[in-house]
């Protein structure tokens, strides 16, 4: 399924509001980081996947990875609007006995591809994934990888990213989401990551950037990505956390809070009117 | 001697080989039959004998470096894809060092990776107390959807190895180093979850796992000389519990001892301890490790000095019974 741009901006909005009503309505979660990842959910599923919502199990499939697990609720999001299941199954965010576990779980909920949340083992289920389609000669499938920036401080990221480049497994496109925010601060303040590029060039992969919230760019870089197939490929996507929303985008004390009523209503506004340039319907 | 069932009496002719060995022997032989049987190493690909696999399907085996938490997320990974992984290191690296990535990625996400730590035990020997991985049993058992297996020779590792293969929930096999009897023969029965009575008696039951079974059908046998009839029973499968067998020999007896060469909490000791407690509370003791750490020494040394040989054992039976 291929939108215009334009309409891809429109979901990639929708996307969002659902975000904050789901966060409001689970009463905890994850905020900044999956709102500024919604542009790239959107390019991901509407756009770049081989995928089949109807049949998640589609033995051609892409394969996506979330290996920053709190993440999930762009992705919930984003597989509701692409018909996995209703979106009105997203306001059972977090709550007992929903398929739409606080982390992602596999065996709960069709189409996850696997479980996560504990940080940085990802790209090493990639890298099994490449591995096994690598033996069985199978050939047109893509690994995506979403991991968050602050993740990379686990060593396990970069035992993985060893492997990929001693293999040669040119079929893992990893989209690193640089927001430069983690939980206790800033990333360059909690453990510097630069210089991000020379790091991954260094560990043998080929590094694109992108502005992850620009969703054609995105787009472009995603198609570009694919072309590259005798080594893995990092996507550094420069975010920002909280996009859409003014008092969240670049706060690193939004990362593990959901915004309150009250504050979610200006969320929604603010979305809803693209912060003020146009009128909102239900005002 | 006739008491004996599935073994062969332990006497002079008694061969020795270690575990481990019995794990490469069978994950050749599952290879072989089965394709989708592929093998990973944190670079101890012949300690832990896997180069025989590695040998033969150079196509089906990852060197991942020195890198457990890769090596078991790897793992994960092939098994996503329909493969039968077996992912080696020292049992001190993996499950060691790897506990975190096993719970999430292989057994929370339900992925039959073959987890196989080798070298566990004190018996390591002169490498110390770094390397003498005696938790393993106990971080393993506690994991939802494991499997546990302790293997008492290299027969058993070879079945065990091979029918691994077939299950599929994620399995952690405990192998050791040293060169230790083999107790069992061919026609010795193995099945994943099973318990097995390698010597009857009425006055005691023994139960133990890995390199101690021998040590503890020869305590049995020196005991039945002083007039004592030990049950010994072979619990090759920790995680799930043969409760019915367990339970069965205990009702004879009313009489426990449990034997392991690792820690006793948590361990086998452990969880016969809560069986019986819950079933069929009996006295039981544990012999194993007394909740400290190993040192460097000469294997049969260690075992001696950790009091884990026949003769400890058959110290602590009499003890009991007096």
């Amino acid at each position: 399924m291929s939108l215009y741009i334009e309409d891809l901006k429109i979901k990639a909005n929708a996307i969002r509001q659902d975000i904050i009503k789901m966060l409001v309505e689970a009463g905890s979660g994850h905020s900044a980081g999956p709102l500024g990842l919604a542009d790239i959910f959107t390019a991901l599923y509407f756009n770049i996947l081989k995928h089949d919502p109807k049949n998640p199990d589609w033995d051609e499939r892409d394969i996506l990875i979330l290996s920053n697990g709190h993440c999930v609720p762009v992705r919930y999001a984003t597989m509701a609007h692409a018909g996995y299941f209703e979106i009105s199954e997203l306001a059972t965010l977090r709550k007992l006995g929903s398929r739409l576990q606080g982390h992602p779980e596999r065996l709960r909920l069709p189409g996850l591809e696997s479980t996560s949340g504990p940080l940085g083992s990802g790209l090493s289920q990639a890298c099994g994934i490449s591995l096994a389609m690598r033996l069985d000669k199978i050939k047109g499938r893509n690994i995506y990888v979403v991991m968050g920036d602050g993740e990379t401080d686990e060593g396990n990221v970069w035992e993985a990213a060893m492997l990929a480049n001693k293999y040669k497994l040119g079929n893992i496109i990893a989209i690193l989401d640089r927001n430069n925010i983690q939980i206790d601060g800033t990333t360059e303040d909690v453990m510097p990551l630069e210089n991000v590029v020379a790091r991954w060039q260094g560990f043998g992969w080929k590094v694109l950037e992108t502005d992850g919230n620009n969703i054609e760019e995105v787009i472009n870089t995603l198609n570009f990505a694919k072309t590259i197939e005798n080594s893995p490929v990092i996507i550094i996507a420069h975010t920002i956390p909280g996009m859409g929303v003014d008092f969240m985008e670049n706060d690193y004390h939004w990362h593990g809070i959901p915004p309150d009523p009250k504050q979610a209503k200006i969320a929604l506004k603010e979305l809803r009117t693209l912060r003020g340039k146009i009128k909102s319907e239900s005002e | 001697m006739s008491n004996y069932r599935h073994i062969k009496p332990i006497g002079p002719n008694t061969v020795f080989e270690p575990i481990r060995k019995g794990f490469g022997k069978g994950l050749l032989s599952v290879g072989k039959t089965n394709p989708n049987v592929v093998a990973a190493c944190a670079d101890l690909t012949d300690s832990t004998q896997m180069n025989l696999f590695k040998d033969e399907f150079p196509d089906r085996f990852f060197e991942i470096g020195i890198a457990e938490q890769n090596l078991v997320t790897v793992g994960s990974g092939l098994a996503a894809m329909g493969k039968i992984p077996y992912v080696s290191s020292y049992a001190a690296f993996s499950p060691g060092r790897n506990w975190e990535q096993i719970r999430t990625t292989i057994c929370i996400n339900y992925r039959p990776v073959k987890i196989v730590g080798s070298h566990a035990g004190v018996s390591v020997g002169p490498d110390g107390a770094t390397h003498q991985m005696l938790e393993d049993i106990a971080l393993m058992r506690v994991l939802p959807n494991m499997v546990v297996i302790v293997p008492c020779d290299s027969l058993q590792a070879e079945k065990a190895t091979i029918a691994m293969a077939d299950d599929k929930r994620p399995n952690y096999l405990r192998l050791a180093r040293e060169a230790t009897a083999v107790v069992t023969n061919n026609e010795t029965p193995f099945e994943i979850g099973k318990s097995y009575v390698y010597r009857e008696g009425k006055d005691i039951t023994i139960f133990a796992c890995g390199t101690l079974v021998y040590e503890s059908l020869v305590a049995a046998e020196i005991l039945l000389s002083q007039g004592i009839e030990v049950e010994v029973v072979n619990v090759p499968t920790i995680k799930p519990l043969d409760q019915k067998t367990i339970l069965a020999s205990v009702s004879k007896t009313r009489l426990v001892v449990t034997v392991e060469e690792a820690q006793i909490n948590g361990g086998l000791g452990g969880a016969i301890s809560e069986l019986l407690s819950e079933h069929l509370p009996t006295k039981i003791v544990r012999i194993g490790m007394q909740d400290r750490f190993g040192e460097s020494g000469e294997p049969t040394e260690l075992i001696k000095h950790f009091h884990l040989d026949s003769h400890s054992i058959v110290q602590t039976v009499k003890e009991l019974l007096a």
